[in-house]
């Protein structure tokens, strides 16, 4: 099972590479401000991430004109795609299995 | 901007590497948040929240970093088995061996005695020239409580022994006489029932007694019942008024039992009787020094009052604690001293493998810190491996320790109230654990230092042939350390050796070889009378002598070398009366006849103390030849025969010169003797010199005979208990015990510091060959033959044991020199020990680079240079 924050950053990379803040934006957008991460969350499982293969920082700079010299971008890996893939399954197994219960929202 | 620095320093709490790699962005993060806060209370907020949030993961990311370094430790270590089992047995030896002398000495020197407020208890004295301290006399006592003021409360006590009389067969116990004030002082509170009152102490008050946990258990069954039932002790009938807590153990771990110290009106005013002690608790605030000034002022005006009594009595003050021996402290540190040199070494050894395995890893280093892997990083996971071999290793020095201590129980003097035996308990758990995380950081630096601050692309250039020049110099150091601290070892603990072949072989006067000893413990009421003792010594004497095997058998007031190795008593010569002044005294001893021939002590001239000399006859003696020696100084044995001395309350003559016996011990000079016939001496006069020590000669061994003697002591007397049955030879054996005990543990000591260091030199040898396997392949290439290289590495193992013996040497007189009140004699430059050690280092040298140099020489320098 993959802690919350890091399958959030694999989802917010995804789509393209970004930058610190840009994930934790994302973040905030996609869940609706419900979950903003921290600075010091972000980066533990940034570094983590990095350790475990599921990123990789990039040199390239995918938005040349608001770009800031400190800003490191990360790009997710096959690997990291793997793996969310492979979480997304087993949330949605826990989810049919909810449902089955007659758990799931909307069908109580 | 303020902000900005707070929250630098927040950041601090991040590893460096952490901080280095996202610390700018973090920053960038906080500062667009605090823009984006609106208002003060908000970004109060934000503030307080990136504290938590700061300091949670910090502490994450450490946690983090730790895990990643175990794991990959692990990994590693993996790979290379034997090093981490080498590593690990090496620091489990080291820290086994610290543990165990620390937790012997901790217990005996360091921690507090078994009592509340301990350190404020003391023990007084008085002095006497020539002999130091000595007991109280009751007179001197009562004086001085009286009229001191430091103290909070003093009370008084005596040995006690008495045969514990009933149902089931009659027991010997021990313990104390103890005045009614003397528990309060200790602070100690019965487990059961009642402590003594005043009124226990008077004269012709009911008997009463307080049993000791181990007795009331063992004896009574525990019986909750117990306060208020009758026991005899002797021919007395005792009540049982109280039951100790089963940690009270006074005055010896032995003690069974405490009865009232009952003093007559005359005894309260002696002054020159001196058999008691005493303890006092300070008064709060109260310092030794001011205590010791009172009692000397005390003694001074005790000295006035009583001129002839006190003429050279002084008084003596000590902390309880320090009641043990100077001998028994020098020895333990000795011990603590022998287990830090093998600590040392062990430590030595650990920094060496490091070393040499950061060496050899310093390509992969390399690579790593190329890679990005700060020097933080580095550091960080050498430590973790150190600090990881040295956990593991330290466990299971724990382990070691656990098993070893008990063998050093016998290092544990008898002199203190202690309550249990050393064992391995959380102070000694702290101490072991503090000691290993200091191994595993100090040695685990030692590589850090070297490797992690040049771990520069040298390493990736050079290849793993490094080590050579500064790197080499370190590693030698390390390895004429453990030279030095091995012959330090070796030297100690051959001394110590010496020390006991000489202390053995000093001839004790008398010979213990098969010779049966055990106490038949005379009750004083029943055996005052000096007809009733000769009946059942003539009784037994006469059953034992028939006995098959036995060759003689008698009597006597003390074993030499017993419990009891005192004994002194004034004597007069030529008629003349005793003077205490004049400070001539001699051991006295009550014999049956035989017992010179029992123990075959020789008699030199005269004769043997025989059944004739009766009561009703002239008071014989026979004394030592010391006593001639040094009390008729120009006259020979021969010559005195005949002469007359005043001694033990009678005019006696002299009719033997016997042979010196050591009384007190091996170890100790011989006095002046006197041996007495047990019967000419007043009904009741004696108490404590009752002939009670029985000695069988036998041709058969003398255990075997027990059975028999109990049965005839049984018939003699049913209410007689026999205790502390041996040979005689274990008597004289116990002696040494200590000494033996002590330098088995320096031994072994030495031992494993001899193995660590010959693993050590092995070591350095074998990888300074293998890093220069290259440079031999050259050199044979171009014509270099089997002995230049031979020469080559042998060389250098020749200078490391140069630089290691020479200082060693040096090193280990000094120890002797420190350590020379153990050593019997033995001089610290003893040149047999000195030059056997030097010798075993010199073989271990060679043991230790004999692999290291075949392989020197197995060199194939196609192979050696094509591996570049």
């Amino acid at each position: 099972m993959l802690p919350a924050a890091t399958f959030h950053i694999l989802l917010a990379l995804v789509e393209e590479d970004l930058h610190g803040y840009a994930i934790i934006q994302e973040v905030a957008r996609r869940t609706d401000g419900e979950l903003t991460l921290s600075a010091g969350t972000l980066y533990r499982s940034i570094q983590r991430m990095l350790e475990q293969g599921f990123l990789v920082e990039t040199r390239e700079r995918p938005a040349p004109e608001d770009d800031d010299e400190r800003r490191r971008y990360y790009r997710i890996t096959p690997l990291g795609i793997a793996t969310a893939r492979e979480e997304t399954r087993r949330l949605a197994q826990l989810v049919r299995m909810a449902r089955a219960k007659g758990l799931a929202p909307g069908k109580a | 901007m303020m902000l900005m620095r707070a929250y630098n320093l927040l950041l601090l709490f991040y590893p460096a590497s952490f901080r280095h790699e996202y610390g700018g962005e973090m920053r960038a993060l906080f500062v667009r948040r605090m823009r984006d806060a609106g208002g003060p209370i908000a970004r109060a907020a934000l503030w307080l929240s990136t504290i938590a949030e700061v300091l949670g993961n910090a502490f994450l990311v450490h946690v983090d970093l730790l895990r990643q370094d175990v794991h990959y430790t692990a990994r590693m270590l993996k790979r290379a088995p034997g090093f981490a089992v080498t590593a690990v047995l090496i620091v489990a030896l080291g820290i086994g061996a610290t543990t165990a002398a620390f937790s012997v000495t901790d217990f005996v020197l360091l921690r507090p005695l078994p009592f509340p407020q301990a350190e404020r208890l003391v023990k007084v004295w008085e002095t006497a020239p020539g002999y130091g301290r000595v007991e109280l006399s009751a007179g001197n006592y009562h004086d001085w409580k009286r009229a001191s003021t430091v103290f909070e409360s003093i009370g008084l006590y005596h040995l006690f022994a008495g045969n514990l009389v009933g149902a089931s067969e009659p027991l010997r116990v021990e313990g104390a006489s103890v005045s009614a004030d003397l528990f309060p002082t200790l602070g100690v509170q019965p487990l059961l029932g009642r402590r003594f009152a005043e009124s226990d102490d008077r004269e012709g008050a009911p008997g009463t007694t307080m049993l000791s946990y181990r007795l009331w258990q063992t004896r009574f069954g525990g019986d909750p019942a117990i306060i208020g039932r009758q026991v005899m002790l002797d021919t007395e009938s005792y009540v049982v008024i109280g039951v100790m807590a089963r940690e009270f153990r006074f005055p010896t771990p032995d003690a069974l039992l405490w009865v009232p110290l009952r003093l007559t009106a005359q005894a309260q005013t002696e002054r020159n009787n001196n058999w008691m002690y005493s303890v006092g608790r300070l008064r709060a605030g109260v310092t030794l020094d001011a205590a010791r000034a009172e009692m000397n002022l005390l003694a001074a005006q005790s000295k006035q009052q009583y001129p002839k009594e006190n003429a050279n009595v002084g008084a003596a003050v000590f902390r309880f604690s320090d009641e043990v021996s100077q001998q028994s402290r020098l020895l333990l540190v000795a011990l603590c001293g022998a287990a830090g040199c093998v600590l040392l070494i062990a430590c030595a050894n650990l920094a060496n493998l490091l070393l040499s395995r950061a060496l050899g890893r310093r390509r992969e280093l390399a690579v790593r810190t190329a890679m990005g892997a700060g020097r933080e990083r580095m550091v960080r996971q050498l430590l973790t491996e150190s600090l990881l071999l040295a956990a593991v290793g330290g466990t299971l020095g724990v382990i070691v320790a656990t098993l070893g201590v008990p063998l050093l129980n016998r290092l544990v003097p008898t002199a203190l109230p202690l309550s249990s035996a050393p064992t391995v308990d959380l102070r000694v758990l702290l101490f072991a654990m503090a000691l290993t995380a200091l191994t595993g950081i100090a040695f685990g630096l030692a590589p850090v230092l070297r490797v992690g601050g040049e771990a520069d692309l040298g390493g990736l250039r050079e290849g793993s042939r490094a080590g050579g020049g500064h790197k080499e110099r370190l590693r030698s150091a390390l390895v004429v350390a453990e030279i030095m601290a091995s012959i330090v070892l070796l030297v100690s603990a051959g001394l110590l050796l010496r020390a006991l072949w000489t202390v053995q072989a000093r001839n004790p006067g008398f010979d213990a070889e098969g010779v049966l000893a055990l106490q038949t413990p005379l009750p004083a009421e029943t055996y005052g009378p000096v007809a009733t003792r000769e009946a059942f010594y003539s009784r037994v004497l006469a059953e034992v002598r028939a006995l098959p095997g036995v060759a003689n058998a008698a009597f006597v007031s003390y074993l030499p070398m017993g419990r009891m190795r005192g004994g002194i008593w004034p004597v007069g010569l030529d008629g003349r009366p005793i003077d205490v002044a004049d400070r001539q005294v001699a051991f006295i001893r009550f014999v049956t006849p035989a017992y010179f021939a029992t123990l075959r002590i020789p008699i030199k001239r005269g004769r043997d103390i025989e059944e004739s000399d009766a009561r009703d006859r002239q008071p014989v003696a026979v004394v030592s030849e010391l006593f001639v020696k040094r009390y008729w100084p120009d006259q020979d044995a021969a010559s005195v025969i005949g002469r007359h001395i005043t001694f033990a309350f009678s005019d006696r003559v002299v009719v033997g010169v016997a042979g010196d016996v050591l009384m007190r011990g091996l170890e100790r000079e011989p006095e002046p003797q006197v041996y007495l016939s047990s019967k000419q001496v007043a009904d009741g006069a004696i108490i404590g010199y009752i002939p009670r020590a029985f000695v069988v000669r036998s041709s058969t061994p003398p255990e075997a005979l027990v059975p028999s003697i109990r049965a005839i002591v049984r018939r003699v007397d049913p209410r007689l208990p026999i205790s502390d049955v041996s040979t005689l030879s274990d008597v004289v054996d116990r002696d040494t015990a200590s000494r033996a005990v002590q330098l088995r543990v320096l031994g072994a000591f030495a031992a494993i510091a001899f193995v660590l260091a010959g693993i050590g030199i092995h070591g350095l040898l074998s990888f300074s060959v293998s890093q220069r396997a290259q440079e031999i392949g050259v050199r044979i290439a171009l014509g270099a033959t089997s002995s230049d290289i031979l020469s080559m590495v042998v060389r250098r193992s020749v200078l490391l044991a140069l630089a290691g013996l020479v200082p060693g040497v040096a090193l280990a007189y000094a120890a002797g020199r420190s350590m020379e009140a153990l050593l019997a004699g033995v001089k610290p430059a003893d040149a047999a020990t000195m030059g056997a050690s030097v010798t075993l280092v010199v073989v271990m040298m060679f043991l230790g680079s004999l692999l290291p140099t075949l392989r020197a020489l197995r060199v194939d320098p196609l192979t050696a240079i094509r591996t570049e």
